[in-house]
């Protein structure tokens, strides 16, 4: 058995950058200079989690035949009672390990990139102190040994989220979208803490392996007494699952992430596509057992959450022109396909596909999907602009950029042999043997993905000839390195055999390409190629006559289907006035007006006791004798 | 008796050791240099409180009259630590022209008191623990009157030795009921005698009252508001921190092992006087201007929070009130810090003049603003786990009127303190305290605040040691 506690430092490190870059960057330190010891220290970081993942999957995590669940290092960190208490500490498990190679991945390709795109920004040891906080937050919560050291890690990952989001603070923009972002995740991280106290309350324990052991007593408590026909363990389940599509942007609290993308573009790839916003699909393959064990109806519900946003961000990306926020709605999309293939599975053997499907997707998106916005952020660098009208041929002048981007395009698209295509091929056959209607909508939803990527693509470096003011020039090398790295993660991903790695019973999993699925997987994958080619390739006038034809459809799909105009609605006209205001009334009146009255009633009283604070001391004297005969008096005579 | 068990007194051979040395340094040290001593006397000091925290024989000596326990040794450290902190505020006061010829004074008789409070706390006798209370005491009142030639500072001398006398008179006539009620005067036969008759009573009631005076419980606490605003800062900081805690330690410490016969009483008792000292202390700290009145009266409500703690008489009521202690003396050191800072820089101490005061001094507000946080137990700094414990104690005994009634206050509490915080940071001032650096002490002091605040916290591990030592009736 190899001794993990070395990993606290994976924790630690980060945290110690933060305090370091944070408090005394600016003086200690010029800006380049921080930024270089940011990215070593996630550097180191990346190392420790590599050796770590080796040592896990090929030397000793294994035991019978079955990955274990070691838990490193352990700290009660706030006793209460001898059995309630809450630790921190490190849980080391293929799903976990799995997740500290791809935050420290994506982390550090992050790092360097920011190194070159954020070069010369006022705060820039402010946002290199701000990417450590995240990743500490992010890894914090991914090697929780229990749900509440997860839900503070989880929190901790929303205001790191929050201060990126906000970075460039001097515009109210994205003021207004780092606080929609809180708010929102807020909200739904209610539900979670709701769920985290029906569920601990109802097994007594925060414990990870204790509550997901699949044999253990803890994951059969409250299944059999029932809520408006639900067991006490599917509503928490489901309130726990509320925090999950907060933070995984899944309908319907996915308004967030179009707008989060006010942030810098290297975190929109790290966080808002490649770790934060795939902590809810974390959250359920960590309660995993309890989902498939004890509350089915719930993982049936993130089944449907799942396919339903994957489909509706799917049509919404089609439409958008803002380039990133088609890769925003791109991955509410994926990470729904990861939600719903998470809900088809089943817990152990065979019927366990869905789970592997789902980590394995996840693992390959967040490479893709990183690679697609950093090399927006290269295109947004040279053009100046973020929407695809202001560009076109654009790949004369970045080759770089349009290789990796175009290897990013046809992964997502799922064409072979890069890694989407084995991950999605899991997802689609998973979902094929269990419920034939989300199977339909998955595929659905992987032709409109080949399409609406490829419309960006073609949009962007073919097209028609725009002029640019002047004329736009590659990325550096420290943005392009990056770029070509995540290029080769997303062509071999896919190779790495994920049955054997990760999977619902941490044992073996046989599975193996069912033609039956990936050949039409493919098919729609280029069919959607094809339409985007014929629309898009040459400035032609049939985006916009289909645009008029499906005039409605086209106009509600653009504005996002009105959903933030409904909850404007829903809040404005309906809670403001109909609860807010009646609430507010009551506050000023009655609570103000009674609060109001006390103070009176104690500005009265301190008037007339301000007697015996006269400063005469015989008064005191006499204040004091009394209150100890009264003493007496009361308890001698009265109340013995 | 070989003369290493002595060494069971180690805390107080060791201050009267330096209190010693403080006087034979005053005799000879070069009289132009008598700055000199105050560094003497701090790096003294500073060596016995490391020494105190070395393992130490427990056990009692002189036939049970001096008792040396983990738990009592615990206390007095954590009250060394806190002298040190004031010792350390008051050096850049102490080199102030009118005061450098009083410094060896200061620190004899403040030494002085810390060894009343110890002998105090190891009280296994009536007589010791009177004779430590008077010890503790009288130099305090002396040390009030510290700026003799200001008027107030002599009225605050004045009153403290008066009221105290009173107070130690109850205290005395309790004894003596005590004493000829049970023809004993140590504590383990007094409390195997005790029993449960109305002049026990009367007389558990006396005692009660005079320790009551201690701790400024109400109604007990009217000398306090007056005492504290006359005396010096460092003074007063001392008076409502150290002097506040060791009585409330050894209160517990005889309630817990003296009276546990009459626990239904001290337990109605206690409830009643720490809803009064709650409310009405919040009620005159909402009407106060200058802040060492201001600091009294939220020190006067926090005695009665402290109370809830002992309420229960339970092992975790002591734990709770062994750590609140701890975390209020960092508080209140840190919040009187920042006042004795500005006041003795600029000499205002009312709330209107620290208006603006965030734009001008930054960093005093902020280890103001989180000094007070602490006070009003604002997570996440460790004023909040105190009150948590606290009320947990109470609570795990079935007081929950009673921590309903605290959390009431609490909130009350809450908009004074931040009043404060207010004007700090949002109000706006024309002749706002100017941009001023303070010395070096006095930042080393509040540093040792701040990481006192923030550690005590977030580290279990103080709570387990102190959870490990504590015990219940």
């Amino acid at each position: 058995m190899i001794n993990f506690s070395y990993t606290i430092w994976i924790l630690i490190l980060p945290f110690f950058m933060f305090l370091l870059l944070g408090l005394a960057g600016h003086k200690l330190f010029k800006a380049k200079l921080s930024g270089l010891l940011g990215t070593g220290g996630l550097g180191i970081i990346t190392i420790l989690s590599y050796i770590t993942a080796y040592r896990y999957f090929f030397v000793t995590g294994k035991i019978e035949g079955a990955f274990q669940k070691i838990t490193a290092v352990n700290i009660t960190w706030l006793q209460f009672t001898d059995k309630l208490h809450i630790d921190m500490g490190v849980l080391l498990d293929p799903i976990s390990v799995m997740m500290l190679v791809v935050i420290t991945t994506v982390s550090l390709m992050v790092h360097i990139y920011s190194l070159g795109y954020m070069k010369g920004e006022k705060g820039f040891e402010r946002f290199f102190s701000f990417l450590s906080l995240f990743s500490f937050s992010m890894l914090g919560l991914v090697l929780a040994t229990n749900i509440f050291q997860m839900y503070i890690f989880w929190e901790l990952v929303g205001v790191s989220s929050f201060l990126l989001i906000g970075f460039y603070y001097q515009k109210p923009s994205a003021v207004r979208a780092s606080k929609k972002a809180f708010i929102v995740t807020r909200f739904a991280d209610l539900g979670f803490l709701i769920g985290i106290l029906i569920l601990s309350f109802n097994t007594k324990t925060f414990d990870f392996i204790t509550l997901t052991n699949p044999t253990g007593t803890a994951i059969l408590q409250g299944t059999g007494i029932g809520f408006l026909g639900l067991s006490i363990m599917t509503w928490s389940m489901i309130f726990v699952f509320m925090g999950g599509v907060g933070k995984s942007a899944m309908f319907p609290f996915h308004i967030w992430l179009p707008d989060a993308m006010e942030g810098p573009t290297p975190v929109s790839a790290l966080i808002h596509a490649a770790t934060m916003v795939v902590a809810g699909v974390y959250l359920v393959a960590r309660m995993f057992p309890i989902y498939a064990i004890s509350a089915p109806v719930a993982l049936h519900v993130v089944a449907y959450v799942g396919a339903f946003s994957s489909l509706f961000a799917a049509i919404i990306a089609c439409t958008q022109t803002d380039i990133k926020r088609v890769l925003a709605y791109s991955t509410m999309s994926q990470i729904g396909m990861m939600m719903c293939a998470l809900g088809v599975a089943s817990y152990g053997g065979e019927e366990g596909l869905g789970y592997m499907a789902s980590m394995f997707h996840l693992f390959t998106h967040a490479m893709f999907k990183a690679l697609l916005f950093l090399g927006a952020g290269a295109i947004i660098h040279a053009v100046h602009s973020n929407y695809m009208t202001d560009m076109g041929g654009l790949r004369k002048y970045l080759p770089i950029t349009h290789i990796t981007f175009l290897i990013a395009c046809l992964t997502i698209a799922g064409i072979p042999p890069f890694s989407a295509f084995f991950s999605k091929d899991e997802i689609l056959t998973a979902a094929f043997h269990s419920n034939k209607i989300l199977f339909g909508v998955e595929y659905a939803v992987a032709g409109l993905t080949a399409f609406y990527m490829f419309r960006l693509y073609f949009n962007i470096f073919w097209g028609k000839d725009t002029q640019y003011h002047h004329t736009p020039h590659e990325a550096p090398a420290t943005m392009t390195i990056p770029l070509i790295l995540l290029a080769i993660a997303s062509l071999f991903t896919g190779f790495i055999p994920f049955n054997k790695l990760v999977t619902s019973d941490s044992k073996v999993l046989e599975s193996g390409l069912e033609m039956m699925i990936a050949i039409p997987s493919v098919l729609i994958g280029l069919l959607g190629i094809g339409i985007a080619y014929v629309m898009y390739r040459k400035e032609t006038s049939i985006p916009d006559r289909l645009a008029t034809t499906f005039k409605y459809g086209y106009k509600w799909a653009y504005n996002k289907f009105y959903i933030d105009e409904l909850y404007l609605f829903v809040t404005k006209k309906i809670i403001f006035r109909y609860i807010a205001q009646p609430v507010a009334w009551f506050d000023r009146h009655i609570v103000d007006g009674t609060m109001n009255a006390i103070a009176t009633v104690t500005q009265v009283i301190s008037f007339r006791i301000r007697g015996f604070q006269s400063g005469q001391l015989q008064k005191y004297a006499f204040v004091f004798i009394t209150g100890v005969i009264m003493l007496a008096i009361f308890f001698i005579y009265l109340w013995k | 008796m070989s003369l290493g068990t002595f060494l069971i007194m180690r805390h107080e051979l060791l201050l009267i050791t330096a209190a010693l040395l403080v006087l034979i340094a005053e005799l000879f040290w070069n009289p132009e240099k008598k700055k000199g001593i105050s560094h003497f006397s701090l790096i003294l000091f500073g060596v016995i409180t490391i020494i105190g925290f070395l393992p130490s024989p427990e056990g009692s000596i002189f036939g049970g009259m001096y008792v040396s326990s983990g738990t009592r040794l615990l206390m007095k450290n954590i009250l060394n630590i806190g002298t040190l902190i004031v010792f350390i505020q008051s050096i850049g006061w102490l080199k102030k022209e009118e005061n450098v010829e009083k410094v060896s004074e200061y620190f004899l008789l403040l030494i002085s008191t810390l060894v009343g409070m110890n002998f105090m706390i190891s009280a296994g006798h009536f007589l010791i623990f009177y004779i430590g209370i008077e010890l503790a005491i009288i130099p305090i009142a002396a040390l009030a009157a510290y700026d003799r030639y200001k008027n107030k500072s002599a009225e605050a001398g004045i009153k403290l030795i008066l009221s105290s006398a009173l107070s130690s008179g109850i205290l005395l006539y309790g004894i003596s009921m005590i004493y000829g009620t049970t023809g004993t005067l140590y504590f383990n036969e007094v409390a195997a005698l005790f029993g449960n008759t109305n002049l026990q009573i009367l007389g558990f009631i006396f005692f009660f009252a005079g320790m009551a005076f201690k701790i400024s419980i109400v109604p007990f606490h009217l000398w306090t508001a007056d005492v504290y605003e006359g005396s010096p800062v460092n003074i007063t900081s001392y008076l409502s921190v150290i002097s506040k805690g060791a009585s409330v330690f050894i209160l517990m410490i005889i309630l817990f092992t003296v009276f546990p016969v009459i626990i239904a009483t001290w337990q109605k008792t206690i409830f009643v006087v720490s809803v009064l000292t709650m409310t009405i202390g919040n009620l005159f700290a909402i009407r106060q201007q200058n802040l060492k009145r201001f600091l009294a009266f939220s020190s006067i409500s926090q005695a009665g929070y402290i109370l809830l703690g002992m309420i229960g008489g339970n092992q975790l009521g002591m734990a709770s009130i062994i750590y609140y202690i701890l975390v209020y003396v960092f508080s209140n050191l840190g919040a009187f810090g920042v006042v004795a800072a500005i006041s003795n820089a600029k000499g205002k101490e009312n709330i209107d003049d620290y208006n603006g005061l965030y734009h001008t001094n930054p960093k005093l507000s902020l280890v103001m603003t989180l000094a007070l946080f602490s006070l009003a137990g604002i997570p996440p700094v460790a004023g909040f786990f105190g009150k948590f414990f606290l009320f947990t104690a109470a609570a795990q005994k079935g007081f929950y009127l009673l921590v309903f009634i605290a959390v009431l206050n609490t909130i009350i509490s809450l908009y004074y303190y931040l009043l404060v915080v207010k004007a700090m940071f949002i109000s706006k001032s024309d002749t706002p305290i100017e941009s001023f650096k303070s010395d070096i002490s006095t930042r080393i002091a509040l540093g040792i605040c701040i990481a006192g605040i923030v550690l005590t916290g977030f580290a279990s591990i103080i709570f387990e040691v102190i959870r490990n030592l504590s015990f219940g009736v």
